[in-house]
Parts: C-alpha cells; structure tokens; sequence
C-alpha cells in the first residue's frame, strides 16, 4: 500500500506542476475527467492522436517554409490553425499560445517570425511529449502496483 | 121455269149507282187486302212492337172486312146461294172478329196513348238537362277562368303585376268595360284610384271612404250591385244612355303602415281595397250569379297574393338590413381585432421595453443608496427608489392583468410549503403593521397540510394582497388571518351561484379568512371591489397608492385556481372581512414533496445522463474530434464521426438528434452545410439540431450561425459539466446560444 501511495503522490506532484508551469491546462483535466471504466485509456489515446498530428503539422509547416520561390502562408496557417485547435483540445497551454503568435506572423506573411515561431513549437512539443509520457508511466505503475489514478482537481 | 136457289140483287145490274159500288167495293177490297200487308211489312220492319197479338186480330179483321167486301163484287149479279152462304160466312165472322176487336182496342188505346205521355215527358227532361249541362259547363268554365286567374295572379310576387294581371284576367273573363282598384291612403280617409284597365294612368283621383255605399261594399265580403252614379263608378265618359251594371267587392289588405286609427272608433282595423267592375253600356247584360262568385273569389285571392307579396317585401327590408348590420359587424370586429392585436403587440414590447429600464433604475438607485450621501441625497435616492418600486409594481400589475384577460397566463404548478407561505406574508406584513400599532395573528388550522401543490408566487401574491389591505385600511385595532382546509358545507355558502366545489381525493380547499377592524366597507359598493381600475371614492381620503388592480388580478388568479374571492362587510366603520377559497392539490408523497423543484439539473451524472442519443460530430481535426466524441460518449451519448462536410451529409439521417460542427476550420463551409441539411430534412421534428462549436468570439460569428439556421453555437473549450448543460438545454428548448 505504501508504495501505491508513494506513486499516487507522485503523480499528483507532477500533474500539479505540468499544470503550474503552464504545459497543461483545465482542457486537460476534463479529459481525465472522461476516462472511466469504459475508456479506460481514453487520455492516453488522445496523447497519441495529438503527437502524431504535430508531427505531421510540424513537418508540414517545415516545408512549406523552406520553400525558397515562395512561401505559401495560406497552408502554414491552416496547418497553424490545425495545430491550435488539437492543442486547445488536449489542454496543451504553452503549444496554443506560440500557435496564436505564429498565426499572426502567417497573417504578416512575415517569414522569419514564422520561422521563429516554427522553432519554438516543435521544442514546446518535444517538452511536453516527453513530460506526458513520463506522466502516463507514473499512471502505468501505479494501475501495476494495483492503486487507482487520483483525481486531480 | 127452272127453280134456281140463286139470289137476285134487289136492283137491277145495270143501275149506275150498282156500278159505282161494285167498283168501291173492288177498291175497298184492294185496300183492305193491303193495308194488313202493310202493317205486317212496316212491323216486321220495325224492332219494337209489343202488340203483336192486336196485330193479328186487327189483320183478322181488315182481312175479312175486305174479304166481306169482295165477295160483295159477286152479289151485284145474280149469285148462286152459295155464294149468298159464303158471304153471309164471313159477314158473320167479320161481326165476331170486329166486336173482339172493338173490345180488345177499349184496353189498348189508353197504352198506345201513354206511350205517347212518356215520350213529351222524357222530351221534357232532355230539355230540362241540356238546360243544366250548359249552366255546369258554363260554371266550370267560371271556374277554370278562377283558376287561370289565380295562377296568374300568384305566379308572381310583385305587387303592381299581380294588381294589374288582376284586372287584365277579370277583363278577358267577364269581357267588362272598365275595370277599377281603389287602394285607401296614407292617411286612411280617402281612396285613391290606383289601377285602371283601359287608363294607363290614372291621375290621383280620390273619394272619400266615408261613403255610405262604400261602407256597404266594405261590411259585406259579398260582391254587391252599386250604382252606376256612385262616385266610384263614374269612370267612363258621359253619353252612354245606358250604363251597364256595377258591382263592387272588397279587398281587404295587410296593416303595413303604421298610421295611428284611433280618429276610427267604429271602423274595424282591418284596411280594404275597393274593386269595381263595370260590364258594357248598351249591351243589356246582367251580371250572373256565378260572375259575382267569380269576382269574390278573385278579390281574396288578390288579398292573399297582395299580402304574400306584402310579406317578401317585408322579409326582403328584414334581409337587406341583417346584412348592411353583419357589414357593420363584421368591421367593428375587425376593429376589434385590430385593436386586440395593436394591444398585444404594445404590450408584448412594452413587456421588455418598459421593464428593463425600469429594472436599470431601480438596480442603480439601490446601488446608489449604499454609496456615500449626503443626508439630503440620501431622501431624494430614497424617494426615486420608493417611485421607482411602485411604477414597477404598477407596470407588472397592469401587464399581468392583461395576461391574465387573455387567458394567456397560466399557473405554475408545483409543490410548495403552505405553512412557509403565510409565515413570509405575515413576516412581510408584521413591520408597517407595527407602525400603525396593528395587532396581526395568523390562525392556521392543524389539519392544514403542510405542504400543497399548486402556484406558491401566485398565491403568496394574492394573500399578501389581502392582507395588505387590510392593513393598508385599518388605521387601529388588529388584523386576524385565518387558514383552514374547507369542507363541503361551508365551501356552499360562498355566495356564488357559479361557484361548484368539486372535491377529489388529490385536491383541498384552502379557506382564508383576513378580517380586519378597519374603517370597513358600503355593502353596495362590494361589487365594485374587484372591478379593475374603480376606486373607491366615496370613502373620503384615502392615501392608498393602489392602482385599483389589485384585488381585481387576486380575482383572476383565485379563479384561475378554481376558487372564489369575497369581501363580506356590515358597514362603514364595522370592519371586513376578505374571504379566499382557492383549490391546491394534494402532494403525492412526503419525501418528494420536500425536494424542491429544479429542473435544470438532473440528479444523476454519467453514464445515464442521455442514454443512447443519436449524435453525429463533424471535426476535421482528429484530436478535437476525439475529444469531443470522448465527451459524448461520457454523457451515453450514441455518437458518429465524420471528417469531412460530405461525409457528414451522406451520414446525416433523421435519428441523430443533434450534429456537432466544427465551424473555425477554414476549409469548411459550415454555412452551405446547414442549408444543405436544411433542405434535406423538410419536416422540423425530423430535422437534427445543429450546433456550431467554435473558439471565435466574437458576435460576427455568431450571428453568420444564427443566420444560417443553426440552433446552437457553444465555445470550445467544453467542460463536461457545459456539455451536459447544453445537450439538457438543447434538447429541452431546442436551442442554445452560448452568450458570447
């Protein structure tokens, strides 16, 4: 028991702290929320749906930027406005916020702010990849030790 | 000298005078030979002849007569005795045969002579019927011509047709000279020539009725013989020596017009017309008791005819009047409801329009009391404040009064505390009792339930009411409040003939009391306590600050929950007392009837909060959809995703009941989606509703939705709680639009 209880706390440091910091925001807290019997990896599902959409919008946007003759904004900033909107779903605060500074750069067609912005998602991302997956590992032990995932409010 | 037995003539042969009856005696045997030929040839002939046997004995006799005779021819010469004894033979049966017969005629002839009476006699009567055969045919000729008249005279419904067909028929019957109607006029003193058969116009001729002849005409229903020098006669211009008979017959007429006959005393009410028929000068004709039947019969079916046309006349008047007033009528309802219309579309702006500034100031002024003022500012807030509470008071008085005429107000039913009731009004009451030094108690029965089911504002509003005037017109003494379930036999005496207490087993009836021991009331002015807008003037100065409405609108709600208001009253300075009687239902059960009624929030979450609701979403963003899919399925919803506007319309169907769409995708057309959706489900209930989720904020959006036809738009992020808020809202009100 004491070892379940050690992981729950754990877990519920680290999710308080994702929250402080800014990585994660309510939207997230809802869907735990909505995890239940029925779903019972609903979060982590949706985790893994949002990675591999960043990825792809990430690339996306890459390449549209590199290209040299001309950049076309108007995929960037559907593939901005793509990614703000899984962001904002997901509850990924600090993602969303550089996606409304991108756009407005997309809107300029300002291309080394776009740039700029590119490089401050994709490391956004990888940080808060690596913190959700270290989040779902705590959850992972703590189903093993045979505990249950503490709701955090 | 030879003895012969022969016979010698006494005269010589030769004798002239022998020869002369020798020949007679050849005729007269000739003759009398033949007449039996005769006679046997002609009866033979003849059908009939009863006598066949005096026939015979007649023939008898004629023959032997002759043959008396002939055998005579041989006796003018010398004759044998023979012959002597052959004459003498038939001489003797000729006697014998001729007495016979003499004697058989003395029986005969009196027949033979009868026969002939009989025969003048019957001659007599064929006379006597061909005399009568003419007189019936000529009758019913009369008659048909009566008929024909008649006919012609009733096929018709106007009266100058069938006052001229009239005469024109009477004329062609009776082939008279001059034909003649006399109507009486409008003042009823004379008569007027009105009709003529040979003059076309007839210039206002009168007589005056009191005529002694015309009197005569006029006391009989008989066709009567006048003179052709009577004033009504002399028609026909001068000259003639020999006027033909007049006859003059009444026609009696419908009382139409309404002059006043009391100058008549001895005539009958009835008014006549006159008719006169002339037959022609010269021609020696009289008139016929079958013409005059003719006529009389003619003159009453002129009357019937005339007052049948009378009749359509007057229901023809009736008919054009009825519908010049449904005319009238129909536009003053129009009007009506024009004006009904004009009211309530007043009403429902000033409904919101005058409420909500009104709501502004007493919100600010409320707000402006609690801040920093001056004593002075402190009154005047205070005074806007009072103003500004009683115009709102006034304002939802007179708009509910107005729901309430309609019929357009309906109660809120619900179960409610009843002891909590009069407990807030007697603590709303107990101050401005305390000022005026007012002694209030409230007696409430202990079989008074304690909770009921019924409309608590309503009623609470209707109490206080009462009570608050009773307090409002006392100025000393103690206001007692009394509350009590009302059985069968006091609920009968409530004055009202209208009023019929129903009792069931789920339902009460609370009786309240309020009696007060103020300055009281007129009886006679009783009735006009709960007339709205009437107020009571003549109880002196009064600073009641009441609209009038009150008890007018508690009269409309207590009726609207089935039950009856009075005021009972002996008298100015005697006090009153207020009597309510209103039927509340019967809580079902005890432990529910504590719950209060929320019917926003259900009680029980997850799973089962919209069991198997058809939902289709339509994100093009893969996580976005999933994690409002994740939501939905959270809440039990049934829920299909599609990626795509086509998909979406392929998928759409009649048993999703709403659709999620993802509007802040620029690829998207959401818009065209709806209109699309729009035309493919015609019939409104089949139709899903369609919500727009977005993360704009700003109204642009919103109003392109609500343009579109959407019936909802809700800002992302959702939270579970807002979702199962919004699908309750939803689907209760079947819209919902976030306030942006």
């Amino acid at each position: 028991m004491d070892v379940v209880n050690q992981l729950q706390r754990q877990f519920i440091d680290y999710s308080a702290s994702l929250h402080r910091e800014g990585f994660l925001d309510d939207q997230f807290t809802q869907l735990q929320k909505l995890q239940d019997d029925n779903s019972p990896d609903f979060v982590v599902e949706v985790a893994s749906l949002f990675f591999e959409d960043c990825e792809k919008l990430i690339n996306n946007m890459a390449r549209a930027l590199e290209q040299q003759q001309g950049v076309d904004f108007k995929q960037v900033d559907a593939s901005v406005h793509q990614l703000k909107g899984s962001s904002s779903s997901i509850g990924a605060m600090r993602v969303k916020d550089v996606c409304i500074a991108f756009r407005s750069f997309c809107e300029a067609q300002n291309r080394e702010g776009c740039l700029r912005c590119l490089q401050q998602v994709t490391h956004e991302y990888s940080l808060l990849k690596n913190k959700l997956q270290t989040l779902f590992r705590l959850q992972q032990q703590i189903l093993a030790a045979g505990g249950s995932i503490p709701v955090v409010e | 000298m030879e003895s012969c037995n022969c016979i010698e003539p006494q005269w010589p042969p030769d004798d002239l005078l022998m020869k002369y009856q020798y020949i007679s005696d050849f005729f007269i045997a000739l003759a009398y030979f033949s007449i039996p030929l005769e006679l046997i040839y002609f009866v033979k002939k003849s059908a009939v002849f009863p006598y066949r046997w005096v026939l015979v004995q007649f023939g008898a006799f004629i023959v032997l007569c002759g043959a008396t005779h002939l055998i005579n021819l041989w006796t003018f010469t010398v004759h044998s005795r023979t012959v002597a004894s052959v004459m003498t033979t038939a001489k003797v049966l000729t006697a014998a045969v001729s007495c016979i017969t003499a004697l058989m005629l003395v029986h005969i002839i009196p027949d033979l002579l009868s026969v002939k009476t009989r025969e003048l006699f019957l001659k007599n009567k064929a006379a006597e019927l061909d005399r009568e055969m003419g007189l019936i045919r000529t009758q019913e000729e009369t008659g048909r011509h009566v008929r024909m008249l008649t006919h012609e005279i009733r096929s018709t419904l106007d009266r100058h047709t069938i006052l001229k067909t009239t005469l024109v028929e009477l004329d062609r019957t009776l082939a008279l000279e001059e034909c003649a109607l006399w109507m009486p006029t409008r003042t009823g003193l004379e008569l007027q020539l009105s009709y003529t058969l040979r003059q076309q116009n007839p210039v206002g001729y009168t007589v005056p009725i009191h005529h002694p002849v015309i009197n005569q005409v006029f006391s009989s229903n008989r066709a009567v013989k006048i003179s052709p020098n009577c004033p009504v006669a002399r028609l026909r211009p001068a000259g003639k020596y020999m006027p033909g008979e007049v006859v003059a017959v009444r026609v009696p007429l419908l009382h139409l017009s309404n002059f006043h006959i009391n100058d008549w005393p001895e005539l009958s009410t009835k008014r006549y017309a006159l008719m006169v028929l002339m037959l022609p000068s010269d021609s020696a004709r009289q008139w016929h008791v079958h013409e005059l039947e003719l006529v009389e019969v003619v003159a009453d079916q002129v009357a019937v005819a005339l007052s049948h046309a009378a009749i359509l006349e007057e229901s023809m008047r009736a008919r054009d009047l009825l519908m010049d007033q449904n005319v009238a009528l129909d536009l003053a309802r129009r009007e009506a409801e024009t004006a009904i219309r004009a009211r309530n579309d007043f009403l429902a702006v000033m409904n919101h329009e005058m409420r909500t500034p009104m709501h502004a100031i007493i919100a600010l002024s409320s707000l402006l009391q609690e801040t920093e003022l001056t004593p002075e500012q402190r009154l005047m807030v205070e005074t806007v404040l009072k103003s500004s509470n009683l115009l709102a008071t006034l304002i939802n008085d007179v708009l509910d009064l107005s729901r309430l005429e309609d019929g357009s107000l309906q109660l809120d039913l619900g179960t409610f505390n009843l002891y909590a009731v009069f407990r807030e009004v007697l603590n709303l009451i107990k101050p401005i009792a305390s000022v005026k030094k007012l002694h209030v108690s409230l007696n409430l029965a202990p079989d008074l339930p304690e909770y009921a089911v019924g409309d608590e504002k309503r009623l609470m509003q209707t109490i206080l009411n009462i009570v608050g005037n009773a307090v409002k017109f006392s100025k000393e003494g103690s206001i007692s409040i009394t509350a009590f379930v009302a059985k069968l036999d006091t609920l009968r005496d409530s004055k009202a003939p209208e009023f019929l207490p129903v009792l069931s087993d789920n339902h009460f009836y609370l009786r309240v009391q309020v009696k007060d021991s103020g300055s009281g009331i007129n009886p006679p002015d009783i009735p006009k306590l709960f007339t709205k807008f009437a107020q009571n003037q003549s109880t002196g100065t009064r600073n009641s600050g009441g609209s009038g409405l009150g008890l007018a609108i508690c009269k409309r709600f207590v009726n609207l929950m089935e039950g009856h208001i009075w005021i009972e009253s002996e008298g100015l300075g005697k006090g009153c007392t207020a009597i309510l009687i209103v039927k509340l239902g019967m809580p079902e059960r005890v432990n529910e009837s504590k719950l209060p009624y929320m019917p926003k929030m259900p009680t029980n979450h997850g799973q089962t909060a919209f069991p198997g609701l058809k939902v289709l979403v339509m994100d093009e963003n893969g996580v976005s959809r999933m994690v409002t899919k994740g939501l939905l399925l959270h809440l039990g919803c049934d829920v299909t995703m599609v990626g795509s506007s086509d998909e979406c319309l392929r998928l759409v169907s009649h048993e999703h009941k709403v659709v999620f769409m993802d509007i802040c995708v620029p690829g998207i057309d959401s818009y065209g989606i709806t209109i699309r959706i729009h035309e493919k489900f015609t019939k409104r209930h089949e139709r899903p509703l369609l919500v727009a989720l977005t993360g704009n904020t700003d109204k642009v959006t919103k109003e392109n939705c609500m343009r579109a036809g959407m019936d909802g738009l809700i800002l992302k992020p959702v939270s579970l709680d807002k979702m199962r808020s919004v699908l309750t809202d939803l689907l209760e009100h079947r819209v919902f639009f976030e306030a942006i």
